[in-house]
């Protein structure tokens, strides 16, 4: 069974510095997620929930307790060693798309491709643009893109190194309902077909009423919702 | 990993460019390569103009003497082989006749090829009007000069006899590329064909002859040949080059390098503090960029190396550029300039261009490096979290390389350990100081808040909330309003102080080997005829015997001037008063009451090249009289006042009784021809020794050099601006989205246009008085220690620092800030 989880947090905490004192953010926080399900973190703003989701991607060291990600303990890599992981398991998806304004979207697909030193980069980029919807436009500059474009092309570049665990950070946040709708649908649709686990941060209630998991995150505790 | 690294950072790059971003980066470095090129192709090309002028008075580059035998053929051929020009001349001092009468000449023989540098002055009769041309008299021909001429009589068309051969009087001698400053030549002198020399006989075992091979050529050819020569010559060859020619044009020479390395030290300085800023606002601006890539997958080493390509490709395509724009600036500044120039001035070396890409690179290294390297260590999580910053750098860290590269490219352009020094330590003082400053003044100005109006709190509380950005533009502005300020000062000194030095009427004409019982008469006769006359000394020859009691043969000399100044007899004088050419520099002069007593005064050069110091006993036979005398004082010489000065000199009424002749020096209207003919019938034994070319030489270098200073300050004021431009742009993100909030809550574009006005007014307010302080002090030091010049203190300095600081700076700071406002407040908020 074991076998199965591909994400894990255990007794994980997070703590910094304030003018107050200590303050914990994310306080012995314990869950897992077994492979191609879908689960989601919901709370109010400041929560804890971008920080639990930096700690489960390793873009941040916890004070406390572990992170196992593809079967990997976060916690002995050093920063090139999770970037390396990241590089080759993970995808993610931001509520402000991230895009580097300087490449294309094609480029900026291929971008975690040619990180990983893959020799298919384009036509994986462009196979993942077409499944997106972006198989015309993939010659723009994430300015010439409306919002819910430049979403899909992160999306496309979030999915193009079939990453075991995929991390959307509010992914329809910055999107009207109609535009935020459609992206939803495609991510659903692209983490059913290619089996991808997807952990999902938002405090849009609707939106996590679609995964097979929800937890509320209150003060920094995780609570099954 | 690498290849990867380089082919994304290639792409970004290219990107980057397309879409603008490099712009300040890339503009900025070339500027500051363009201004620093630039200026090394100006000097490079004056340098060589004044030292080829210079040559001039040697007539070639290098010059190889010999007085037994003619320096042998093998140099020549030697020479020959690498490229050099060659030429011979000898001088043999002879009787020359025309009928009855006969006068003592120096007769010179010249081969076809002279002179390989300059051109000899010649005119129809005796102290014409020179014509120049470029070749000595051909066969069958002499040329003698105006003194030989009134001597014995003749004019243009007779004939003389020297020696065994007849030769016809072609043209008058008037001026000799190589007559040189000193004063071997006192008799008249004659050219004439080297060929025709056999026919004289003038040349037999044991004549006093001087034989000296002339070589010219490409630059780099002849400083190797050279060191050849050095190795190869034979005891008793004397090699010259243009150091050792004269006094009065090397001092001309030192002071104008002197100057134009600090020149473009102000710009090396500009060019760094150019760059500082891009690289921080580029920096600024890849945080975002950087992070993503690490999201996706990057390493540190992924990214430090993309960043490292990238900044070696702008390095190269700003040298390139920057070169290209320093070449035409200075080509164009050439063109505008023309008129001041004498002759076209050689081509460049390609010296500067390498220049431009070792200080593209340096700057970069030591600017830009630090903080790309804070960039590879921006935590990933900044996509989630925009508050996230890279981590304080260690702080060796962020100054050492920059430290590292100012000190190299100071070193590289000063190479004088006292410049050096003087210079990075007025410069870690003060931007200490104007660091200090800035940071008082930018708390002082947030207790000021509550007192003012509503665009000069907005400006001031700018200052306050950057305050580290603040003190770091008040240090630029400090620095760049500072250079410029002593550039003006230190110009204005040295140009006053260079004409003050070459009056118009300084003397032109030497008088040597007046008789005592005449020099009365002679003064008279000068006096009557209106002629400026300067103090006049007695003159004696000495031949230096023992020092401290050690005959001067047995004595090795580490400096071969001493060499020389052991051997030949040295002219010496006496004096009571010092003179205000002159200048102790160690020991003291004599009172009255030591007249008489054996002392004596030694020039700072003949000093240094005997090895002596005050105290020592020096021993000269002086026409047959052994006197010992103790060095009382060194004496630095001001050569270039064209005054009679001596390298050893006594106090009066100890050689009196030896007195042999006496020497003045004057000033005569040019054109005064008659008045010399005059004088040299009427007072046959008197040497005349015309100075008019060497001071028109000299002359010519100090317009050249003063040019080369006024081109300079165009550059450096250039770069001044881009330095102001470049910080002004550095804030410019941050200012345009203040603005749009600051509209949106319902301020209007003046009240914010006001604010950015004020803040800026008060960086420049406070930068310019630090700056002019700065100025005061550093012009004082560089115009005493360095350039030797006097120097005023001039107010305006603090009102040009103060006014034209706070004008420039806020002006820039609209000009560059001007578009902040242009942007409706949505677009920026949107996007920001």
């Amino acid at each position: 069974m074991t076998k199965d989880i591909v994400l894990e947090a255990r007794e994980l905490s997070k703590e910094v510095s304030s003018p107050e004192g200590r303050l914990a953010i994310v306080q012995k926080v314990s869950f897992s997620v077994h492979a191609g399900e879908s689960a989601a973190i919901v709370g109010a703003s400041g929560a804890g929930k971008s920080t639990l989701l930096a700690l489960l991607a390793g873009l941040d060291t916890p004070s406390d307790g572990k992170v196992l990600l593809a079967g990997e303990d976060l916690t002995t890599l050093d920063e090139d060693g999770r970037a390396r992981l990241r590089a080759e398991r993970v995808g993610f998806v931001f509520q402000s798309f991230h895009l580097v304004p300087a490449l294309t979207a094609l480029e900026n697909v291929m971008l975690p491709l040619e990180l990983a030193g893959r020799s298919d980069a384009k036509a994986a980029a462009l196979e993942a643009l077409d499944r997106v919807g972006l198989r015309e436009r993939v010659g723009h500059y994430p300015r010439q893109l409306s919002g819910g474009e430049q979403q899909r092309v992160a999306i496309a570049r979030a999915f193009v190194v079939r990453p075991a665990v995929l991390f959307a950070d509010e992914p329809t946040g910055n999107l009207d309902t109609v535009t935020g709708a459609r992206i939803a649908d495609l991510l659903f649709d692209l983490n059913t077909r290619s089996g991808t686990t997807l952990v999902l941060v938002t405090h849009d209630r609707a939106l996590a009423a679609r995964c097979n998991r929800v937890w509320v995150m209150e003060a920094g505790r995780l609570a099954q919702g | 990993m690498l290849r990867r690294s380089a082919m994304l950072g290639v792409r970004l790059l290219g990107r980057e460019w397309k879409s603008g971003e490099l712009g300040i980066l890339l503009i900025a470095l070339i500027v500051a390569v363009g201004a620093l090129t630039g200026v090394g192709f100006l000097v490079n090309r004056i340098s060589q103009s004044v030292a080829l002028q210079a040559n001039e008075v040697l007539a070639a580059d290098l010059r190889l003497e010999s007085g037994a035998a003619a320096p042998e053929e093998a140099y020549i051929t030697e020479a020959k082989n690498r490229g050099l020009r060659t030429a011979r001349s000898t001088s043999v001092l002879s009787v020359v006749f025309r009928d009855e009468r006969n006068q003592l000449a120096n007769v010179r023989a010249v081969s076809e090829e002279y002179p390989l540098r300059g051109t000899v002055g010649v005119a129809n009769a005796a102290f014409g009007a020179p014509v120049a041309v470029g070749r000595g008299p051909a066969r069958g021909e002499v040329w003698p000069d105006s003194k030989l001429l009134a001597a014995l009589d003749v004019a243009v068309g007779d004939t003389l006899s020297v020696g065994a051969g007849t030769f016809r009087v072609t043209r008058v001698l008037i001026t000799r590329p190589d007559q040189g400053g000193g004063f071997g030549e006192l008799a008249p002198s004659m050219l004439m064909h080297a060929d025709d020399l056999p026919s004289t006989r003038l040349l037999q075992p044991g004549s006093r002859a001087t034989h000296a091979v002339l070589f010219a050529g490409e630059r780099g050819a002849v400083v190797r040949f050279k060191a050849w020569l050095d190795k190869n010559k034979k005891r008793g060859q004397r090699l010259l080059d243009v150091s050792e020619a004269s006094p009065q044009i090397q001092n001309a020479i030192d002071r104008a390098g002197r100057f134009l390395s600090l020149a473009s030290l102000v710009a090396v300085l500009l060019c760094a503090i150019a760059i500082a800023m891009a690289a921080r606002r580029y920096v600024q601006r890849h945080l975002d960029s950087v992070a993503l890539l690490k999201t996706v997958g990057a390493t540190r080493g992924f990214t430090l190396s993309m960043s490292l390509v990238q900044l070696c490709i702008i390095a190269i395509v700003a040298a390139l550029i920057g070169s290209g724009v320093g070449y035409l600036a200075q080509e164009w500044l050439l063109r505008a300039l023309e008129g001041l120039l004498r002759a076209n001035l050689p081509p460049p070396d390609w010296l500067p261009l390498g220049l431009g890409f070792l200080t593209a690179i340096a700057l970069l290294a030591g600017f830009a490096l630090p903080p790309l390297l804070q960039l590879s260590r921006v935590p990933a999580i900044r996509v989630l979290r925009r508050d996230m910053e890279p981590p304080p750098p260690v702080v060796w860290l962020a100054f050492g390389p920059a430290i590292a590269a100012v000190v190299f490219l100071v070193w590289w352009v000063v190479r004088d350990a006292r410049l050096f020094a003087g210079f990075i330590g007025g410069l870690a003082v003060f931007t200490a100081i104007l660091a200090l400053a800035g940071w008082a003044m930018v708390r002082l100005a947030g207790s000021t808040r509550g007192s003012v109006g509503v665009s000069w709190r907005y400006g001031i509380a700018n200052l306050s909330r950057r305050r580290a950005e603040s003190v770091v533009q008040i240090v630029a502005f400090g620095l760049g309003i500072m250079v410029l300020l002593l550039l003006a000062v230190v110009r204005n000194d040295l140009l006053t102080d260079w004409r003050r030095s070459l009056p118009e009427n300084l003397p032109n004409f030497f008088f040597i080997n007046i008789p005592p019982d005449e020099r009365m008469a002679f003064f008279d006769f000068l006096d009557e005829r209106g002629a400026s006359r300067s103090r006049a000394l007695p003159m004696i020859r000495a031949r230096l015997t023992q020092l401290n009691g050690q005959p001067i043969e047995k004595i090795q000399f580490v400096d071969p001037r001493g060499e020389g100044y052991s051997r030949r007899d040295q002219n010496i004088t006496w004096q009571a008063d010092l003179g205000d050419d002159n200048q102790i520099v160690a020991g003291r002069w004599w009172t009255p009451a030591e007249h008489g007593r054996p002392l004596v005064s030694i020039s700072d050069e003949y000093q240094q090249g005997l090895g002596l110091k005050v105290g020592d006993r020096m021993t000269f036979d002086i026409a047959g009289e052994v006197i010992e005398a103790e060095v009382a004082s060194v004496r630095k010489i001001k050569w270039d006042s064209f005054q009679p000065n001596f390298f050893v000199v006594f106090p009066p009424g100890l050689l009196d009784e030896l007195a042999g002749t006496w020497m003045t020096s004057a000033y005569f209207k040019p054109g005064d021809g008659r008045v010399i003919s005059d004088l040299v019938r009427r007072f046959p034994s008197v040497s005349v020794f015309d100075l008019d070319d060497l001071l028109s030489q000299v002359r010519s270098v100090v317009d050249k050099a003063a040019m080369a200073v006024q081109s300079v300050f165009v550059f450096t004021l250039f770069a001044g601006l881009v330095v102001l431009l470049a910080a002004v742009q550095a804030s410019r993100d941050e200012r345009r989205y203040e603005s749009a909030m600051l509209r949106t809550l319902g301020a209007s574009r003046g009240t914010v246009a006001r604010g950015i006005v004020a803040e800026f007014s008060a960086l420049g307010l406070l930068s310019g008085l630090l700056a002019a302080t700065g100025a005061s002090i550093a012009g004082y030091f560089l115009a005493k220690q360095i350039l030797q010049v006097s120097y005023s203190f001039d107010p305006l300095l603090w009102l040009f620092g103060l006014l034209g600081g706070g004008a420039l700076v806020a002006a820039s700071g609209w000009l560059a800030t001007r578009s902040v406002l242009k942007q409706p407040p949505a677009s920026t908020l949107r996007s920001g």
